[in-house]
């Protein structure tokens, strides 16, 4: 319909689903029940939105129920990603609870037979200033929020919030601390039973042979499903699965084929390219010494603590699925063609798994788990995948080489600035791309055509996001060299090319600050009108006592590394210490943050401090290793993560900003940490290094050389 | 084969294989869904139970191997109403993110406080070193270790 009421924009996740009864129910029992479209993945955001909805109805935390995601519930918020739920889901929350708030002050106001202006609320219950009161859960029905949303019922000003802003706990915790069953993977209904999937040895690999038979008669096996070259086993107990799986493992011979290039990032330097120029100024003529550096970045793994899982049931030709995906809706609708249904008889549930900091294989198992379920109608059957196939077989992030050039003026102001990036997107979750992004269904009987991977586009951007600096030069020019076709999965990883760029924006930075002789501080705050970056800056530097200048003692150096996420989203400045002990520590990092309105302070710090540690571990340690038929990763030894003894001391200083809308936190760490690293390693060894991660035999090496 | 394993004090009768990793026995059969897989190859942590006063992780063990000891899950030392003080401490601090290493972690933080009541963080960090944490909540855990060290020192 194209009349006036439906086009208005509505605020946040509104705009899409417009019914105020798909958010809220303000029920008679005293309780308020909220439905995010947005899920938990242990960033808090759950909290954070009952939070947002509490403070706009003016009631009790407590009496605010959550229910998660569920295809034929839940409205359709997308996918859980991007550091973009406040934004999306916290902003039509706090819209529709304003005007469920004002719906029911004039049914109030209506029964006591007053003016709007002479009613207060406190915990649900409305007062008249002349006397008399009613609650909330005396007047509502369900007819009260079967309305469009008008959008227009104002929220409370932030000098009036009481419970947003405040670091309110997180609801899930004492479930999860006390060991209750809280993640897909501890679903157990009755009669429920194991499956595994027996994989090929590569991307590539051509089936020979497989004896199936073999694997049916033994113990437990309920099933063993096989639809081309997806195989999988589905038996009673998950012990019976593995190993009827190792078995089918060992009947299957494949012929493996040597599809993947060298194992170093500058093998996309040799790749056709679809280059564009997105960002060009040209103020006036660039003058001074030239300087130019190349950076890289290997594959990285989401490395996810827990290994894949979904539960899925077949029955009378419909599937149900349980699964931690990020986007339940996107999910549904491209398992709907590998499953040859229509997605109306698909549901799908959400329920959460462990952090996953992007498109891990949360997608995939769930398509699997539905495949499997076939072989056993009328029985849940729930997939997890081993550590070894998580490792070898999730998307990762794409590899990325980023060259710089500059010119640089004698009294030390870049003059021109010129950046290429050389990447594969970074998205293929569901329903981003023509073809499928589902892994078995490129390996069905009936194949899907593999989608190509897609990068989303700027402002936020993929393989470019961060790579327009928000220093102002006069002269740039920034050029985005994508490349299609990846040879590993390539898909969203925390950051997407936020954490590549920035760290070669901010490690060149460093580099002509120190050809201009000028501490990197004041060289990063002399091109940066933004004042709030510049606060960002200088209360990181207050917080690590920074002293300009300064050369740090012996093996020692002190680092910074700043950037504005999205160049749209939250600011952050890092520095970090960095200490050369044979190999490269980092034992503390600062952080100061401008998220705008913080819906809840200890939940962005929680996140920052998270991100963080991650992000130091990227540099100094992460690396997807492949050789040419396949990827090489099976066990934690073959991507080592930083462990209790080696991670930083994390100290954060937030700057809430209550009057500015809130933006995301989650994602923004990754490249001013890796910078700042990288700049504190060249301050404490005089050797810069360029390539990531920092592994001792890299800087050995760049030692040696120097 | 039929087999009996004690988990927080119960006895289970379990028909499995010998060689059955404990960790499958432990949340199949005896329920205990709060010991986690992570690997299956004794490097991230989540499985850890105490057998016999000892963090162990259960993934890596035969279930054939501990009849007859007792085994100690998450599960029976605190629940959400009645939390051990390691719990309480995790949600105090807020120790958590996705809090699927949690249960693991304070499992082997128990293992080290039922001997040293008063660790260092080195030797905290030494009874932590076979425990992983992807979203980097390390700093609160050993906040909140630190906090229930103290909280039983009291007792």
């Amino acid at each position: 319909m194209a009349d006036a009421t439906a086009q208005r924009k509505l605020p946040g996740s509104l705009q899409t689903n417009r019914n105020l009864s798909q958010w809220l129910d303000i029920n008679a029992d005293g309780t308020v029940t909220m439905r995010p479209g947005k899920i938990e993945i242990g960033q808090g955001i759950l909290t954070a939105l009952r939070q947002i909805v509490a403070e706009e109805l003016d009631v009790n935390l407590e009496r605010v129920k959550i229910v998660t995601a569920v295809t034929a519930l839940s409205p359709n918020e997308g996918v859980t990603s991007g550091s973009r739920s406040i934004e999306e889901s916290g902003v039509a929350f706090r819209y529709a609870a304003a005007e469920a708030r004002e719906l029911l002050l004039a049914r109030a106001g209506a029964k006591l037979g007053v003016s709007l202006e002479q009613l207060s609320v406190t915990d649900g219950v409305i007062t008249s200033r002349s006397g008399g009161s009613v609650s909330y859960w005396e007047i509502t029905d369900s007819e009260l929020l079967q309305r469009e949303a008008t959008g227009e019922a104002a929220p409370k000003p932030y000098k009036m919030h009481k419970i947003v802003g405040t670091a309110s706990p997180r609801v899930d915790i004492p479930r999860k601390v006390s060991g209750a069953p809280v993640y897909v993977h501890d679903m157990a209904p009755p009669g429920m039973l194991h499956a595994r999937v027996s994989r090929p040895p590569s991307y590539s690999a051509e089936l020979v042979s497989v004896d199936v038979d073999d694997v049916r008669g033994m113990p437990g096996v309920v099933a063993v499903v096989r639809d081309g070259r997806f195989m999988g086993v589905v038996a009673e107990r998950e012990e019976q699965a593995i190993r009827a799986q190792r078995r089918l493992a060992r009947n299957a011979q494949w012929r493996e084929v040597p599809t993947l290039p060298e194992c170093d990032p500058r093998y996309l330097l040799k790749c056709q390219a679809k280059s564009e120029v997105i960002s060009e100024k040209n103020r006036d003529t660039p003058n001074g010494r030239e300087l130019a550096g190349e950076y890289t970045r290997q594959f990285l793994a989401h490395a996810s603590l827990a290994p894949s899982c979904a539960m899925a049931m077949f029955e009378n030709g419909k599937y149900t699925v349980w699964t931690h995906s990020q986007g339940i809706y996107p999910l549904r609708a491209e398992m709907a063609p590998a499953l040859g249904v229509p997605p109306e008889d698909i549901v799908i549930h959400h329920v959460e798994g462990a952090g996953c900091y992007g498109h891990n294989a949360a997608d995939d198992v769930a398509l699997e788990a539905a495949l499997l379920a076939r072989g056993a109608p009328g029985r849940p059957v729930r997939l997890q995948w081993m550590r070894e196939e998580e490792f070898a077989w999730e998307p990762y992030s794409s590899a990325m080489v980023v060259k710089t050039r500059a010119m640089l003026s004698d009294d030390g102001h870049v003059t021109s600035w010129q950046m290429d990036v050389f990447s594969h997107g970074h998205s293929s979750r569901p329903g981003r791309g023509q073809g499928s992004n589902l892994l078995a269904a490129w390996y069905l009987e009936k194949p899907l055509q593999r989608a190509q991977t897609a990068n989303p586009p700027l402002p936020g951007g993929g393989s470019h996001r961060n790579a327009i600096p928000i220093y102002e030069f006069p002269n740039q020019r920034i050029t985005n060299h994508l490349i299609p076709d990846p040879p590993l999965r390539a898909s969203a990883l925390r950051g997407l090319g936020s954490q590549c760029n920035v760290f070669a924006i901010e490690s060149f930075m460093d580099e002509l600050a120190l050809a201009a002789g000028v501490d990197p501080i004041e060289f990063r705050l002399r091109h940066l009108a933004d004042p709030r970056g510049r606060a960002v800056i200088e209360k990181v530097a207050a917080i690590a006592k920074w002293k300009p200048n300064s050369k740090r003692s012996g093996d020692q150096g002190r680092g910074i590394g700043f950037a504005r996420y999205k160049n749209g989203a939250g600011y952050m400045a890092m520095i970090a210490d960095v200490e050369l002990a044979g190999t490269v520590r980092v034992p503390r990092v600062w952080c100061a943050v401008d998220v705008g309105q913080a819906i809840n302070t200890d939940g962005v710090i929680n996140q920052i401090e998270g991100g963080i540690i991650q992000a130091v571990s990227f540099v100094l340690r992460e690396e997807v290793k492949y050789d040419r038929e396949r990827v090489t990763l099976r066990s934690w030894d073959d991507y080592p993560i930083l462990s209790f003894a080696e991670v930083p001391e994390v100290l954060v200083s937030l700057i809430n900003r209550p009057e500015l809308p809130p933006v995301g936190a989650g994602e923004g760490t990754q490249g001013p940490v890796s910078a700042a690293v990288g700049n504190a390693l060249f301050d404490a060894s005089g050797v810069r290094l360029r390539d990531m991660p920092f592994t001792r035999e890299r800087l050995v090496a760049a030692m040696t050389r120097e | 084969m039929a087999i009996s394993i004690t988990v927080n004090g119960r006895l289970h009768e379990v028909v499995a294989d010998a060689e059955t990793p404990l960790l499958y026995v432990l949340r199949n059969d005896a329920g205990c869904k709060g010991v986690r897989y992570g690997c299956g190859l004794g490097q991230c942590g989540t499985c850890t139970v105490i057998i016999d006063g000892k963090p162990v992780q259960s993934c890596d063990v035969p279930v054939s191997a501990v009849a007859g000891k007792a085994i100690t899950t998450i599960e029976g030392i605190g629940s959400v109403d009645q939390p051990h003080p390691l719990q309480r401490a995790f949600v105090e601090e807020q120790a958590a993110q996705c809090g699927y290493c949690a249960t693991g972690i304070i499992m082997s933080a128990k293992a080290l406080l039922d001997v040293n009541q008063s660790p260092s963080d080195d030797e905290l960090k030494q009874a932590l070193s076979k425990n992983l944490c992807r979203c980097g909540t390390h700093q609160r855990i050993m906040r909140a270790i630190k906090r229930a060290a103290a909280e039983m020192r009291k007792f």
